[in-house]
């Protein structure tokens, strides 16, 4: 192949494994509060603020990691939101979700006209390169020359792991979502589980949401997110619920992605429309594949309410 | 008869302190973003029934409302969280202009109802995929559907800047992505003259007649809504679950398809880009707020027009930007299902109660 030297096989992959990390931070979040029984299907609305919060703060704070943690918080806000409507007072998920998409859609779209208004730039994360590790031919450049938050989402698969497996609050989120009666009468509490967990999941979501603003492309455009929230809830259902599968998931998507974007930087005559619709495609794709091996938490979906009958 | 009444004003006395609660945190929203909510809230909530043009551009814009919210009952009612409205229309509204500019030769009489086919047919289809996916491979269909949102919206921005682009705008070098003009004899006659006001809104307000009647007067709409209820027990039951599910979502894209070929034929002659203008995610939040009945979701569809035309005086006259109406909607939408809650089972309301002020549970009559 003339003209696709091993440069820019390097920036592709570092790119695949840069563009991982939202996917990363976001599925991982999902899949706790997936295991503890409640579908969050506002993660995209919750991107959204992330990503405008992230950016803004940066800008007026001057600091990324301001951003950082204001994305954080916003974060938690809405997921305590969504556990309000969808846990105590037992919404259907599948909708109260899209009220939180569409909140956090046009919640973020408003406030970046009113306090920002054009394209603006921010001063985002930098790289940071592992001493020696980064010295490796080919591999040095793709892995570890890249910013602390992609490092974060990579380790934070086993972290999830450890939480989720070896834990007794791990083992009491998976009990909460498969059966949350048995786990009422140990004296589990069910409701608190799952706060906890859509809390942190939509921390997580919000996080991956400033990724995309502070460590990617350091400004704030309309429908940044574009779709990567919901690919990110496709994601935890083909990896089958496991952090491990995830990151799976995870790369094979950012990997396409970044090959996508390249498609348009190197010139390659191919309608541009048709290549960004690529990861949609393949996102239906991955979900038809799981067919018939779909395990899910049993309880998913299904609010609890203490000594109900059948 | 008397307790159903009751049962009726409570519903709307709930749903509308939704919708004031909404525009309240959306007042604070206002205060924070350093706008005066009151002058906003003002234009907005007078601006549409101020005159005769408000009152026709409300109307005008509750049309794709009704329409996509008739699609949403059904397939909601089937059990199906259908949130492909969007790209089913964007479906619609290139299939019918992609018939009328190739075929502008044809007599109006033949070419209108082909046109209308053709933008259902389109809608039909996508909306299909989604209930193909669904029974055949188990796909979630509200993950299915968002993915297909997206993907109509590029195929439709690539048609429209390509292959089905006006050939006027390449030859005068402007470029701007839309069709050519429809041919004027299948435009929508227009109501009142000098108004947008099309007779769409007839055909909106017949086939929401005919939802109720298919829905809840036929043994098809009955089964659809056992599949929704509970499709073990409809299967159970004899029905073919698998074949309602898909054809609750046919009918679902062909009304979102005909909310498209509707904005083609009647407002803008052409399909143009935007032109879905969130209309398919509106539609949802219409369907909810009218119970998803399509009789309760007529009122609605027209107090949503009003709150979408409301939020664009808004934007021209304060400066408030219209993204305000989306996140109203979202809020619409969280206290809508949240108070499901004290509707469904009035006892809900005397638990919280008991958690919160350590009041005893009162339980006569529960259930």
């Amino acid at each position: 192949m003339e003209g696709i030297n091993s440069e820019i096989i390097i920036v592709i992959l570092a790119t695949g494994i840069r563009l991982a990390a939202p996917f990363l931070l976001a599925a991982l979040g999902e899949m706790f509060t997936q295991r503890s029984g409640v579908y969050n299907l506002g993660v995209e609305g919750i991107m959204m603020m992330g990503a405008f919060v992230g950016f803004f703060i940066t800008l007026i704070g001057g600091s990324p990691l301001l951003g950082i943690a204001a994305s954080l918080v916003v974060g938690a806000l809405m997921g305590l939101l969504m556990a309000v409507v969808s846990v105590t007072f037992k919404a259907e998920q599948g909708i109260s979700g899209i009220g939180l998409y569409m909140l956090g859609w046009g919640l973020s779209g408003l406030l970046f006209r009113l306090y920002v208004g054009a394209i603006t730039t921010i001063d985002g994360l930098k790289p940071v390169a592992i001493p020696l590790l980064s010295d490796i031919p080919f591999l040095g450049p793709i892995l570890f020359n890249q910013n602390g938050l992609v490092y974060s989402a990579f380790l934070l698969v086993p972290i999830s792991a450890f939480i989720l497996y070896k834990t007794t609050w791990g083992l009491n989120v998976r009990a909460v979502g498969t059966m949350p009666e048995a786990a009422d009468t140990l004296g589990v509490s069910v409701q608190g589980i799952r706060y906890q967990c859509l809390i942190v999941g939509s921390m997580l979501a919000g996080l991956a949401g400033a990724f995309l603003t502070v460590g990617h492309a350091n400004m704030y455009a309309d429908n940044i997110t574009a779709g990567r929230g919901f690919i990110s809830i496709a994601l935890v259902y083909f990896g089958r619920w496991s952090p491990w599968g995830i990151m799976l998931g995870a790369l094979l998507f950012s990997m396409a992605d970044s090959f996508q974007s390249m498609v348009q930087v190197l010139g390659i005559n191919f309608p541009y429309e048709l290549a960004v619709v690529l990861p949609y495609v393949i996102t239906i794709f991955a979900l038809a594949i799981s067919f018939g091996r779909v395990w899910g938490p049993a309880a998913l979906g299904k609010p609890f309410q203490r000594g109900t009958r059948g | 008869m008397n307790t159903q009444y009751r049962n009726i004003i409570k519903q709307i006395t709930i749903l509308l302190a939704a919708l004031v609660g909404a525009l309240l945190v959306g007042g604070i929203f206002l205060v924070l973003a350093k706008s005066d909510p009151v002058k906003a809230y003002t234009v907005m909530l007078t601006g549409p029934i101020n005159d005769k043009f408000g009152i026709t551009e409300t109307l005008v814009r509750s049309v794709p409302l009704l329409l996509v919210g008739l699609g949403i009952i059904i397939s909601f009612r089937s059990g199906i969280i259908n949130i492909g409205a969007e790209g089913q229309m964007l479906a619609g509204a290139i299939g019918a202009a992609a018939v009328a500019t190739s075929f502008s030769e044809l007599p109006s009489m033949i070419l209108m109802p082909l046109v209308f086919l053709a933008g259902m047919a389109s809608g039909a289809f996508w909306g299909g995929i989604a209930g193909w996916l669904k029974t055949r491979l188990s796909v979630n269909e509200i993950l299915s559907t968002v993915m297909l949102n997206q993907i109509a919206l590029q195929l439709y921005l690539f048609l429209i800047r390509g292959p089905l682009i006006d050939p006027k705008e390449v030859s005068y070098g402007t470029g701007a992505p839309q069709t050519a003009l429809i041919p004027e004899g299948i435009w929508l006659d227009r109501l009142i003259p000098g108004t947008r006001l099309h007779s769409g809104l007839i055909l909106a307000l017949v086939l929401a007649i005919l939802t109720y009647l298919f829905l809840w007067r036929t043994s098809t709409g009955y089964r659809l809504r056992a599949v929704g209820e509970g499709p073990e027990a409809a299967r159970y039951a004899g029905i073919k679950v698998e074949r309602y599910v898909i054809l609750a979502m046919v009918m679902a894209g062909g009304m979102a398809g005909l909310a498209g070929t509707v904005e083609v034929t009647g407002v803008h002659h052409r399909a143009l880009e935007g032109i879905s203008a969130g209309y398919g995610f509106s539609g949802i939040v219409a369907a909810l707020f009218g119970r998803l009945h399509p009789l309760g979701t007529i009122p609605a569809s027209i107090l949503f027009g009003a709150l979408l035309l409301g939020a664009d005086m808004m934007q021209r006259a304060v400066d408030v930007p219209a993204a305000m109406v989306m996140a109203i909607q979202g809020l619409v939408v969280l206290f809508v299902v949240a108070s499901d809650y004290f509707l469904m089972k009035p006892v809900n309301g005397a638990r919280l109660k008991e958690k919160w002020l350590g009041k005893k549970i009162v339980t006569e009559g529960g259930e």
